[in-house]
């Protein structure tokens, strides 16, 4: 056999495996009580210094210019509402989306970390949804790993020059499925098959994400790219002064 | 808000709805739910037992039992709310500031040119 054969023959196993499985779950956070213990320890672990870090750059962003809080109040209220609606897939069962690509944008990826730590713990306390003890985890994969992803691929799209808002879309829905990415490898971290190990497991929770959360993701980068536009035309002098615009655009004198 | 901008935000918001409903009427019978046990059955089937969480939600645990539906759609909206209620406050505050800036603007340019 051929060596370009051997790879379309992995190729394609690869797809039967991701998508010959029957999506059961619902992409979401890791439940309550779905990690066992020490993987919800090293998950917490790994989350501390990227929050650390957020909690100081946020602190830089305010004291620089006090202003901006308004700003940062907006962004996170943005992940309240995005990750709050469910919606329908062509899988047939229902997700939701992250939000956290807009914050990640403006305010850089560990800010970002806080702001979807509140909503976990929200959602968690509140609303028996994602849990307590797997928000390390949670945390990591929509807080951390996901506003990671948007934040380099914005910054990539803007070094080759790509249109700014195809930047945005980019940089937003691939951040949303990577965070399910992750949160797929976690399980199969935890849960590893008994043939095949963690590549198996992951491939499998992978199957069951993904095909769900590939138009919720579509969904989230046309959303933060609207918001962007109103933010751009309405919120010009705050935009600049978190570094975001430079001087006067859209013709409008920025004082 | 230029004019251009503003048929961008239609058309994206159109997109949005779309992609968002066709499933809903395309796959007729689709269960779109199932929310909480659902995740438990990939890893009872990797597992090959049932698999028991450890840990259950503190709010269940409060009110000794499963959250009802209604009172978690609740939540869900109020989440919902609350970030909108945040988000479109501020915006709508952004764009009274544009609108009285500009006119200061318009006046001090009217002023200006009268006095040359």
């Amino acid at each position: 056999m051929k060596l370009s054969e051997k790879r379309i023959i992995t190729l394609v196993a690869a797809f039967a495996l991701v998508f010959g499985v029957y999506p059961v779950a619902n992409a979401m956070h890791i439940m309550e009580g779905y990690l066992p213990v020490q993987y919800c320890i090293v998950w917490g672990v790994v989350c501390l210094p990227f929050l650390v870090r957020g909690y100081f750059s946020i602190k830089k962003v305010v004291s620089q210019n006090r202003k901006s809080i308004t700003l940062f109040a907006m962004v996170g209220a943005y992940i309240f509402i995005i990750s709050s609606l469910k919606i329908p897939s062509v899988t047939g069962s229902c997700s939701h989306m992250t939000g956290t690509g807009l914050g990640a944008i403006l305010f850089g990826p560990t800010a970002v970390s806080i702001l979807g730590l509140i909503v976990l713990i929200f959602q968690a306390i509140l609303l028996a949804h994602g849990g307590l003890t797997t928000l390390g985890a949670n945390t990591f994969s929509m807080a951390i790993a996901g506003p990671l992803v948007s934040y380099g691929i914005y910054i990539l799209c803007k070094k080759v020059k790509v249109n700014k808002r195809v930047g945005i879309f980019l940089a937003a829905s691939i951040g949303d499925l990577f965070t399910y990415c992750v949160t797929s490898f976690q399980l199969a971290a935890a849960y590893p098959s008994d043939n095949g190990g963690i590549t198996a497991s992951f491939l499998k929770f992978l199957g069951v994400f993904a095909p769900t959360q590939i138009p919720l993701a579509i969904i989230e980068g046309i959303l933060t790219v609207v918001i962007m536009i109103m933010l751009e035309s309405y919120a010009t002098s705050e935009l600049i002064d978190i570094g975001y615009l430079k001087g006067e655009i859209n013709n409008v004198k920025v004082k | 808000m230029s004019k251009s901008n503003k048929k961008t935000i239609i058309v994206l918001l159109l997109i949005v709805v779309v992609i968002a409903m066709v499933p809903l009427f395309t796959l007729k019978g689709a269960e779109f739910g199932g929310s909480d046990d659902a995740g438990s059955q990939a890893i009872s089937e990797i597992t090959g037992t049932d698999y028991q969480p450890w840990f259950t939600p503190v709010l269940e645990t409060w009110i000794g039992g499963k959250l009802p539906a209604e009172v978690e759609s609740l939540m869900f909206s109020l989440q919902t709310g609350l970030g909108a209620g945040v988000l479109f406050f501020f915006l709508g505050r952004y764009v009274e500031r544009n609108k009285w800036q500009k006119k200061i603007r318009d006046k001090e340019e009217e002023t200006y040119d009268s006095l040359n």
